[in-house]
């Protein structure tokens, strides 16, 4: 299994799109990455750009760890990425609606009905409710991977809350603060704009026709690890932050806490979790949530971005569906690939599963943050047969793929520069049409030959750039 | 504006407030005891209990510390976090007000605050040596007055600038009006030392820790005495620290912000404002400093808690139709 890496050619050559990058990088003092990666940290601190790392403590926050060396992609094979994500997220949204309401895709048998209904994503609540403009998913993270030139696999949709959009305009900033004179060589597709796709979006899927609607980010607080995003979007796009306790529902309509008195809230941008949105509707013990707020969304009163029970459009289960939802919803060819999945519900899968767990990634269906996952090639024997115990106990839970040979990226380590694996998570905004921000964050393994890039296991992130021809 | 942000903005304000006062009050404290012919025998003695008198805390100090000595003093208002007026607490609580409605302010704030903290813990992890604190009191000052700079200089002058705008008025008044209370308190009594050396030494003290000393002489180009220093401090006006001129921003504030819901808010700012602006130091002097700054503070507290019960605490039954004067 050879390794991509996406600055060399197979013959060792600099690809044409990094030279002009690595001729500046010849030229530079051999201590001046290490000097910015240093004044990045310090920026990143000074900024408190950061996130709060779990079981280590209240308050404990850290920065993400950053790499100097961006990452370069073509703006060819980008084209490729964004036709590929818009076109998984508008079959996305058109099977959540389906689900949702007639149920096509299960009475063509193309999707089993347990798959869906068993699934704990599915929340019947939302069975029959309009959402305006049919929209279920108004951002969509796809985490993709490159394996070869112009050869890319969606590892994931995320279509819950996903994150990491403000690390990809904050990452941006940081190298024009350090290299500006590289911005003035290369022609770079901007990414600071996201935040005004993002509004324009929330904008457009207000259910009451004023011209200026409410929009407001839902955040569980000030302690969630991804509060540094909720703050920085909502500023960005210019609306309020709030809290549970700062919404009510009164009339079948949602009202936030004002200076001024209550006023009605038509967009909800929420970074809250179903299970947690709503405490008279799910988790009764929630606190994060605002009690009643299924009502108003039934009413149609308000618009919640992402809308509820979209998980279970994006569960690595019903990910094995997603090229079939394309041909079937949007009569085309998929533009990108799936990697192959195997789907242990089913018995030759099964059997396959289990006498190669050494080849294969093992994930849970349900799991995320890079936990929960066997990579059989770098796992022990012990570990194995953990899973094997696992999977066999509950087979529903678990999804199998053969491991990708990943491309890396020249990163900063401590013993200067070395091939490192990356993924790519460009972010989508389904409005009145579905936008992409050209590029996305790339996040980087920085342990040798590790394949996990999670931020809650050691991963770093990079800028991406789309460069111009 | 979201109730809470509002909340947030004005208590990120007064807790930088209340750092830079605590900061100026210890200052003060310890320039005086470094004066010359200053006898620690004497009753009435500067004494390192004055800034604790006069932020209502000489109790709890000693549930914390047996001792009252300069060390312990220093380490309870500067660096302890037991105490939630520390300037270490201070710091903490405006950064993570600062840092709960980041987006409400500008970065330059939030860089600004969050700078100001991480460099006030670098510097307290230093041994508070009393020859050395100096140092660190003018920094609190110095990085209060940069945020003050930045906010006025980055901020949109919006609801939230205003919300800002009132917790340091809200914060300094009540500080200006407890260091002179205490200082009236503890210093009035002997006779003897009025017009003397410690006296004078005394009052320029606390004109120092307001930043009042030069004004002091320009306005009035005479010895320090103890009632123009009130007037000074209560009701000229153009004295940024002086209750009334604090008071000028808070009724302005409250002016712009008035609606029905809040009116009760800006009917009692008016009316301690009114009593400044009408207001005559002999007429003060003759009823008791003390009497009348007592009354000042409560009447602060009640227009702190009608504050927030106008903006902050809205509650669902706002709806209803609730009665606007009641």
């Amino acid at each position: 299994m050879t390794i991509h890496d996406e600055m060399y050619e197979k013959n060792g050559v600099i690809t044409p799109l990094y030279q002009n990058y690595q001729k500046w990088l010849a030229k530079q003092d051999p201590d001046l990455l290490n000097k910015k990666h240093r004044e990045a940290q310090l920026l990143f601190a000074r900024l408190g750009i950061t996130f709060a790392v779990y079981g280590d403590g209240m308050g404990n926050e850290r920065s993400i760890p950053f790499d100097v060396i961006p990452r370069l992609l073509s703006q060819s094979s980008w084209n490729t990425v964004a036709l590929g994500c818009i076109q998984r997220i508008r079959a996305l949204n058109l099977f959540l609606k389906d689900i949702y309401h007639q149920q096509e895709i299960i009475q063509a048998g193309i999707i089993p009905a347990e798959q869906i209904i068993n699934n704990s994503q599915f929340r019947p609540e939302m069975k029959h409710i309009y959402v305006a403009h049919d929209i279920y998913a108004h951002i969509a993270g796809i985490d993709i991977v490159k394996v070869n030139d112009n050869e890319f696999y969606v590892l994931e949709d995320n279509l819950r809350t996903p994150s990491g959009s403000s690390y990809m305009i904050e990452n941006r900033r940081m190298m024009m603060r350090l290299f500006p004179e590289l911005f003035s060589k290369l022609n770079i597709a901007p990414v600071d704009h996201y935040p005004e796709i993002l509004v324009e979006g929330l904008r457009a899927v207000s259910p009451q026709q004023v011209k200026q609607p409410t929009v407001v980010l839902l955040t569980p607080g000030s302690y969630n690890s991804a509060y540094f995003e909720h703050a920085f979007l909502a500023q960005e796009m210019g609306i309020e932050l709030v809290e549970g306790a700062d919404l009510f529902v009164k009339n079948d309509q949602v009202f936030m806490k004002t200076t001024e008195g209550p006023q009605q809230v038509d967009v909800i941008y929420r970074r809250i979790d179903d299970d947690f949105i709503d405490p008279e509707a799910f988790r009764a013990d929630s606190m994060l949530g605002v009690p009643g707020l299924l009502r108003p969304i039934r009413a149609g009163s308000v618009t919640l971005a992402n809308a509820i029970g979209t998980g279970v459009a994006d569960d690595k289960s019903t990910y094995v569906f997603v090229p079939e939802m394309i041909r079937f919803y949007l009569g085309e060819k998929p533009i990108l690939n799936n990697v192959p999945t195997f789907r242990l519900t089913i018995a030759d899968d099964f059997m396959y599963v289990l006498a190669n767990l050494e080849n294969l990634v093992v994930k849970e269906v349900q799991g995320s943050g890079g936990y929960g996952m066997l990579i059989g090639p770098q796992a022990s024997r012990d570990e194995i047969d953990t899973f094997r115990k696992k999977i066999m106990a509950h087979p529903e839970k678990y999804i199998a793929q053969p491991t990708l040979s990943l491309s890396t990226c020249p990163t900063l380590v401590e013993k200067g520069i070395a091939p490192r694996h990356v993924d790519l998570r460009p972010y989508i905004v389904s409005g009145r049409e579905v936008k992409i921000t050209p590029g996305g964050l790339t996040r980087v393994a920085l342990n040798e030959g590790s394949l996990i890039v999670n931020s809650s296991q050691g991963g770093g992130t990079k800028d991406t750039w789309i460069v111009g021809e | 504006m979201l109730s809470r942000t509002a909340e947030n903005l004005y208590w990120m304000a007064r807790h930088i407030e209340r750092a830079e006062n605590t900061a100026r009050l210890l200052d003060a404290t310890y320039h005086s005891l470094l004066m010359p012919g200053h006898n620690q025998e004497s009753p009435n003695a500067p004494s390192w209990e004055v800034p604790l008198i006069s932020m209502g805390l000489i109790e709890h100090f000693y549930e914390l510390f047996t001792q009252l000595t300069p060390e312990n003093i220093l380490q309870y208002l500067v660096t302890s976090s037991d105490n939630q007026s520390s300037i270490f607490s201070s710091l903490a609580a405006a950064r993570e007000n600062a840092r709960t409605v980041r987006g409400a302010i500008t970065s330059e704030m939030w860089e600004s605050i969050n700078s100001t903290w991480l460099e006030f813990k670098d510097m307290s992890d230093l041994q508070l040596n009393p020859s050395q604190v100096g140092k660190l009191f003018d920094r609190v000052k110095r990085r209060s007055h940069v945020f003050r700079g930045v906010t006025v200089g980055t901020a949109l002058h919006d609801e939230a600038y205003h919300f800002i705008r009132l917790g340091s008025f809200m914060e300094r008044a009540d500080n200006t009006a407890r260091i002179l209370d205490v200082k009236y308190h503890i210093l009035l009594p002997t006779i003897d030392d009025i017009g003397g050396a410690v006296d004078y030494y005394q009052w320029g003290a606390l004109l120092k820790s307001v930043s009042a000393f030069e004004a002091y002489r320009k306005i009035y180009r005479d010895v320090i005495d103890a009632q123009k220093v009130a007037e000074l401090l209560i009701l000229r006006m153009n004295m940024p620290r002086s209750l009334h001129a604090c008071l000028d921003e808070i009724d302005g504030i409250l002016n712009i912000m008035i609606t029905l819901n809040n009116y009760e808010a800006r009917r009692l700012s008016g009316e301690i404002h009114a009593k400044l602006h009408y207001g005559q130091i002999k007429t003060i002097i003759k009823r008791g400093l003390h009497e009348y700054l007592s009354e000042f503070i409560n009447d602060m507290a009640l227009l702190s808690t009608e504050i927030n019960r106008s903006f902050f605490a809205i509650n669902h039954d706002w709806f209803s139709d609730r009665p606007y004067f009641s």
